[in-house]
Order: structure tokens, then C-alpha cells, then sequence
């Protein structure tokens, strides 16, 4: 058996640009790593911070946000807000100290397909070298670190 | 302090206000009061351990809102918050009279919001150099050092939710925390909710925050929750300038914006 870390990726992508474009790499019969799992979304206006920290808590050892070039917005301006949100989201991330290496942002256009299995390759390799992400997934737990000491709180007195 | 009981019993007498907020002693530290009559203002009183922000009960429905008029006693970031409110269409300008504590000590009574406007302009804020070291001493750390600090300190939150109750800029009837379909934060207190909650919170505040460190003083902890909201700040500083009264940091854009990190 491979006993070999395998990262789970997941992709919240816009509907326009880069869900095209990963649709153009099927099309254009380009190999690249299949531990990623795309969520499509309207806009990346649309992608909430809070989901990029549920992937997380739910498993994912790395996350790839992308979407549209900057003045390719379908919506005109949705990129120019999710780039607001992000340079301040993961400036906070970092000072927190949640791994922000492991969120990879990009701009990926409908036409780019070869540039979205490139980012796809990279960003698994970049996780393969990090690890499973087992730090955040421990600290959502809820007896995290604290188990023996519940454990014995909970114990019977004879 | 007795010219700013005679002044809030002139203003109670008169009608022009309908309650006043302010500080009474307290069992350890002054605590609010809300004066509704003149002998209540009486107890009225105001020194350098009022360091609460009292904009906070300007968005209470069963207290400010619904056209009744309002006096309260403000520090200088409390009036940044009462700003920001008349921005945010939280205030009527005219339903609030103003007693700012300006930088000698004394209280000067604005009767506009606008005057409070000019006075934040032409003040430079009071120094929050403790703060400031603080955030440079985390933001020096090593990544696993921080993450160390901050799951240590907020391990041991118990979600009392203080942090949202002292803040005047948290005034939402619904908050995120209290929304179960999708629920975006578990309900326990477990040390990663605790630090999305923190996360949330602080987003929620991004350009927004006046940086008075009131969740920092409420937390019954004294988790250095008000550390993450100055430095918010200071993020918003550096990428965007000075706020703005145009929007919210969030709610606008600009073409230029720069950053580094996306490929």
C-alpha cells in the first residue's frame, strides 16, 4: 500500500474565469494532480473567509482560492472586493499564526488552462512538503489536549 | 465633575435630553449609569478609571433608539465610535449631545456630531503604545510561536461573547454566532471556534474598529482580544490609509490595491 502523504486540496474557484479554465485543462487533455476538489462559486466576491477556515476544520491540508484577473470581474468588481478581504484576511491569518502558506491565491482566466494545472501541481507539492495541516483539525476538536482531565472529572467516586 | 453633574441636570430638566449616560461609582471600578431624571444625575461622576466605551448603549433599542434624545460621556475613542455610527446611519445627528474628554483633562460639551467630526480632525489620538508594543512583540514571533500564544490564550475563552457585547460597532440584531443554518462557528468552546470567533469578529471590524480596546477590558479572562482588533487597525493603516467616511474598508475597492501573494 502507498503509505505516502497524499494532501487534500480543495478549490473554491469562480464561476467564470478559473471553473472555465480548469474546465478548458479536461479539454485540452492536460495531466495534473488529482487531490484537488473544485467548489464552484458565483464570483470570488462570493468566497466568505469563514470557508477557507471550515476546509480546514474539516480536513484540508491546503486551499487554492482563485478566480478572475483583475478587470475581468463578470460582475465588474467582485475580484477588487475578494482582493480587499484577502490582503487584510490573511495579514490577520498570519498574525494569528494559522499557516497561510497553505492558501494559495490566484488568477486563473478562462483561457488559461495550462496555468491552472500548473497552479494545481504546485500547490500540491508545496502541501506535500508542509504535512497534513493536523494542528488546526486538533485544535477544532472539542476535548482538544484536555482529554485525561476530562476523563478523570468524569470518573465515579466509589 | 460637578460642572458635569449641574450640566447633565440642566440638560435632564430642560428636556433636552431624555437620558443621560455616564459613570456612577462602583462596588471596585465606576460602572455605567443611566440617568433618566436629575437625581440620578447626582450620582454622575467621571475620572481616568472610566475607560469603558459608553457609544456602545447609543444602538440599544430599549435605551437611544426610537427618537429619544441622548447625552454621554466620551473619551476621545469613544467619540471615533460615536463617528462612525453617525456614518454607518446608526445616529440621528441631533439626537446625541456629546461630553468629549479633551486632552487637558476637562469634558467640553459638543452639541453636534459634526463638532465631534472637526475635534477627532484636529486632535491627534491618545497614545496606545502598550498596544503598540504588544502587536509588534507578537508580530515578531515565529509563525509556530504565535500559533502557540494565541491557541494558549484562547484555549481558554468560554465564548461569554463580552468581547461583542462591549463594542459599539457590534450592533447587529443577528449576529453570526447566534445563525445555525449554515452554523458557521461550533456553538463549544473549543480553541479553533474560539479563535474563528475572534477572526469573525475582527473581520467584521476591519476599518471599522476605533481601537478603544473596550473587548480587551470586557473579557472577564483578560484575553488580549483587543491586541487582534489593534491590529486590525494597523493592517487597515498600512494597505488602505486613514479610514474613510465613504464606506467601510471591506465595502470598497480600488484598482491599485497592492499586494504580493496572489500568483
Amino acid at each position: 500500500m502507498n503509505t505516502e502523504f497524499e494532501p487534500k486540496i480543495l478549490a473554491f474557484v469562480c464561476n467564470w474565469c478559473t471553473y472555465a479554465g480548469a474546465d478548458l485543462t479536461g479539454t485540452s487533455r492536460i495531466k495534473y494532480a488529482s487531490n484537488v476538489k473544485i467548489v464552484r462559486f458565483p464570483c470570488t466576491g462570493r468566497i466568505d473567509f469563514m470557508l477557507l477556515l471550515k476546509a480546514f476544520a474539516g480536513g484540508s491540508d491546503g486551499v487554492i482560492v482563485s478566480g478572475c484577473h483583475p478587470n475581468d470581474c463578470h460582475y465588474t468588481s467582485g475580484n477588487f472586493h475578494a482582493r480587499r478581504r484577502w490582503i487584510v484576511f490573511r495579514e490577520l491569518l498570519d498574525f494569528l499564526g494559522i499557516d497561510v502558506r497553505r492558501i494559495q491565491f490566484s488568477w486563473v482566466s478562462a483561457a488559461e488552462g495550462a496555468k491552472w494545472a500548473d497552479v494545481v501541481n504546485k500547490t500540491v507539492d508545496n502541501i506535500r512538503a508542509l504535512g497534513p495541516y493536523t494542528e488546526y483539525r486538533r485544535a477544532a476538536e472539542y476535548l482538544a489536549g484536555n482529554e485525561d482531565v476530562l476523563l478523570k472529572e468524569q470518573e465515579v467516586t466509589q | 465633575m460637578n460642572e458635569l453633574r449641574s450640566k447633565a441636570k440642566e440638560l435632564l430638566d430642560s428636556k433636552a435630553v431624555d437620558l443621560f449616560i455616564g459613570y456612577e461609582e462602583g462596588t471596585r471600578l465606576p460602572r455605567p449609569l443611566i440617568a433618566t431624571s436629575a437625581e440620578e444625575a447626582d450620582r454622575l461622576i467621571f475620572d481616568e478609571r472610566c475607560t469603558g466605551n459608553l457609544a456602545v448603549y447609543l444602538t440599544r433599542k430599549d435605551l437611544a433608539a426610537g427618537g429619544r434624545k441622548v447625552g454621554i460621556v466620551a473619551s476621545y475613542y469613544a467619540m471615533r465610535s460615536i463617528s462612525r455610527l453617525l456614518d454607518e446611519n446608526q445616529l440621528r445627528e441631533g439626537a446625541v449631545k456629546v461630553f468629549g474628554l479633551t486632552q487637558d483633562g476637562g469634558l467640553t460639551l459638543f452639541e453636534a456630531i459634526a463638532d465631534v467630526k472637526q475635534y477627532l480632525q484636529e486632535t491627534p489620538a491618545p497614545s496606545r503604545q502598550v498596544e503598540d508594543e504588544w502587536a509588534k512583540e507578537i508580530a515578531e514571533m515565529s509563525a509556530a510561536e504565535r500559533w502557540k500564544y494565541w491557541t494558549g490564550e484562547l484555549s481558554k475563552c468560554f465564548k461569554c461573547y463580552a468581547c461583542r457585547a462591549a463594542c459599539p460597532m457590534c450592533y447587529c440584531t443577528r449576529c453570526i454566532v447566534e445563525v445555525n443554518r449554515p452554523q458557521w462557528l461550533q456553538p463549544w468552546a473549543a480553541t479553533m471556534s474560539n479563535m474563528e470567533w475572534q477572526l469573525n469578529r475582527v473581520m467584521h471590524m476591519a476599518g471599522r474598529c476605533s481601537d478603544c480596546g473596550a473587548c480587551g477590558a470586557a473579557c472577564p479572562l483578560g484575553l488580549p482580544v483587543h491586541i487582534i482588533a489593534h491590529k486590525m487597525t494597523e493592517i487597515v493603516r498600512q494597505n488602505f490609509g486613514e479610514p474613510t467616511e465613504t464606506g467601510n474598508v471591506l465595502s470598497t475597492f480600488s484598482p491599485n490595491d497592492k499586494e504580493n501573494f496572489i500568483g
